[in-house]
């Protein structure tokens, strides 16, 4: 390996990075091991399989998995890979089953994992031979906050409480728009694939600094605020929160505003009946706290991130190559205002998302602009004579500094660092 | 029930598609937003089967968005179209499928091939249009274009299909 310790450290420097960490195959290849399967994954949401037996096929990076409920009510997370030759043992995006049956030679395994059984059992000395062989790999550990399902392919590490830190309080924040105190992903997904390296994403994601310039032909004529936001006067901030997790809080512009639902720029007018139950759940005063403040804009590294009213799965395939599965987000009990997302997200989102389109030519451009041989660097000075420490104690910068880039960076050279310790994935239960 | 009734028989049709065809080929936005009626709607879901209210489409614009989508691109400043994608499309199989109240119902298949600095991709599915006769011309009230690959991973796709 080129990509020794020593090698990684001399590329992932407090004020830059070098620009063969989105282009080196060895990099990837480690990433991979020491992030993607070692650390805590975001893979889907509880209300995406909401009865016993539903199953959703989802990733880990470039692994496929299957998440299950098990009729116990129990979430799984397995490899879709039959354990006799390997086949996928999961064609259907979605559904409800107890059990999978391999297509190749019969192989059925139950939702949470075990050999239930094979054709022709003489030829392994009798049914008993299922106690031996081996059932579905499995992520061995599944923890989930709030409806938000977490896997590790690593058996120990930090728990999932211990990995979100402060970023689950901005689920919590997020959880609290919805009447009930919950989110459903039941919008469908759109899946927008790039050719770019996977941080081009996460660094983009919480970076203040493009959106007056990537999105201004969509702001110029929609009358829209967000450019005003992420301006040299604007008061949010850039916040990293420990972990690798960034947000741009743009909270105190909404307290500015100071209207209810002021933030997704919806009077409510539009949406009497998600206002009334609001202030039924918390009382007037919270509820119009909660509506004013607004929903967070966080990324949950290495994969999850909540841009107010879309969600958004980071998925890489290959060095070069990435795809984001995006999806309206949809707070339960609150139909008139979902509706509303939908709209305002699919005009926003995917291949033709009149600002996700944008982005991603940004991610394709600055990846072939990095396989340049010149200057090798990208810079990540911005704002870093002005950071500052927050009453919290976190680090944080303007709306359009460059903190949550330098805090991502300066984790993933933590995890590229550190052998995994019990990195593989479970043997046999 | 056949097109005779409404006036728009295959030929009108097709002639209709290849016309707007070329002008989003070519980016005539101006030409070819004005084939749309006030009651638009141009459609590319993930999934056909599903609400567009409720669910997650390519594209879902209703007559103001599509005018928003067009004055994007006349900025010069909508990146993913800078420079605009070189596109030549064929639509084919053009079948005139019925008519309903005012509108005659159209099918075809639409195959694009886009050259872009990222390579070239070629987008397939297939078209239905509602055309309805406005002040003596043809116009657009619905478009849907049902993407084979649409519920798979797609590359940007900030043109006009």
């Amino acid at each position: 390996m080129t990509t020794t310790e020593a090698g990684l450290r001399s590329l992932v420097l407090p004020d830059r990075v070098h620009g063969s960490l989105y282009t080196d195959d060895e990099i990837y290849a480690r990433e991979l091991e020491r992030i993607w399967y070692t650390t805590w994954v975001y893979v889907g949401h509880a209300s995406e399989i909401p009865e016993p037996n539903d199953y959703v096929r989802k990733t880990i990076g470039p692994q496929q998995v299957v998440m299950t409920r098990d009729k116990s009510g129990a979430i799984h997370v397995l490899h879709n890979r039959c354990s006799h030759r390997g086949n996928l043992v999961c064609d259907a995006d979605r559904g409800n089953a107890g059990s999978f049956r391999c297509p190749y030679h019969g192989w059925t395994f139950a939702n949470t994992g075990d050999l239930l059984g094979f054709p022709f059992n003489q030829g392994y000395g009798g049914s008993r031979a299922r106690a031996e062989l081996p059932g579905l790999g499995a992520a061995p550990r599944v923890e989930s906050y709030r409806g938000f399902v977490f896997a590790s392919l690593a058996s120990e590490g930090p728990t999932l409480h211990e990995h979100l830190g402060a970023a689950a309080e901005r689920l919590d924040r997020l959880c609290r728009l919805s009447p009930e105190g919950e989110v459903e992903l039941t919008a469908g997904w759109i899946r927008h694939e790039v050719t770019a390296n996977w941080k081009m994403l996460v660094e983009n994601e919480t970076d203040g600094y493009h959106p007056q310039f990537v999105h201004s032909s969509i702001f110029s004529i929609s009358g829209s605020g967000i450019g005003a936001l992420y301006s040299d006067r604007s008061t949010a901030v850039t916040r990293a929160l420990g972990g690798g997790h960034t947000e741009n809080d743009l909270s105190p512009e909404f307290r500015k505003l100071g209207v209810p639902m002021g933030w997704a720029g919806t009077p409510e007018a539009k949406i009497p009946e998600y206002v009334a139950a609001m202030r039924s759940a918390y009382g007037t005063r919270t509820g119009d706290e909660i509506m004013i403040n607004g929903s967070p804009h966080v990324m949950i590294f290495p994969n999850l991130f909540v841009a107010e009213i879309q969600l958004f799965q980071i998925q890489p395939l290959a060095v070069d190559r990435t795809v984001q599965h995006v999806t309206a987000i949809q707070f339960k009990g609150a139909p008139d205002l979902n509706r509303r997302l939908v709209t305002q997200c699919v005009g926003s989102v995917g291949p033709a998302g009149m600002l996700l389109a944008d982005d991603a030519e940004m991610y394709e451009r600055n990846q072939r602009g990095v396989a340049q041989r010149q200057p090798e660097w990208l810079d990540l000075t911005r704002g870093l004579h002005r950071e500052r420490v927050d009453e919290d104690g976190y680090t944080i910068g303007t709306a359009t500094d460059e903190t949550s880039m330098r805090a991502m960076w300066r984790h993933y050279l933590e995890l590229m660092e550190t052998e995994p310790a019990g990195a593989r994935p479970s043997e046999e239960s | 029930m056949t097109s005779v009734d409404v006036g728009i028989d295959l030929r009108e049709a097709e002639q209709f598609l290849y016309r707007e065809a070329r002008l989003a080929d070519v980016f005539a936005l101006e030409e070819w937003e004005a084939l749309w009626t006030d009651d638009a709607v141009y459609h590319v879901p993930v999934d056909p089967d599903a609400d567009p209210r409720t669910h997650m489409s390519i594209v879902f614009d209703n007559r103001g968005r599509i005018a928003t989508r067009i004055k994007q691109l006349q900025t010069g400043r909508r990146h993913s179209q800078r420079p605009p994608s070189r596109l030549c499309r064929s639509v084919t199989n053009v079948e005139v499928v019925g008519v309903e109240g005012d509108d005659t119902v159209v099918t075809s298949v639409v195959q694009i091939l886009e050259s872009r600095d990222r390579g070239r991709t070629w987008w397939v599915g297939r078209a239905t249009h509602r055309l309805r006769r406005v002040d003596g011309e043809l116009r657009m009230a619905a478009k849907t274009v049902v993407l084979v690959d649409s519920d798979r991973s797609l590359p940007t796709m900030s043109f006009l299909i």
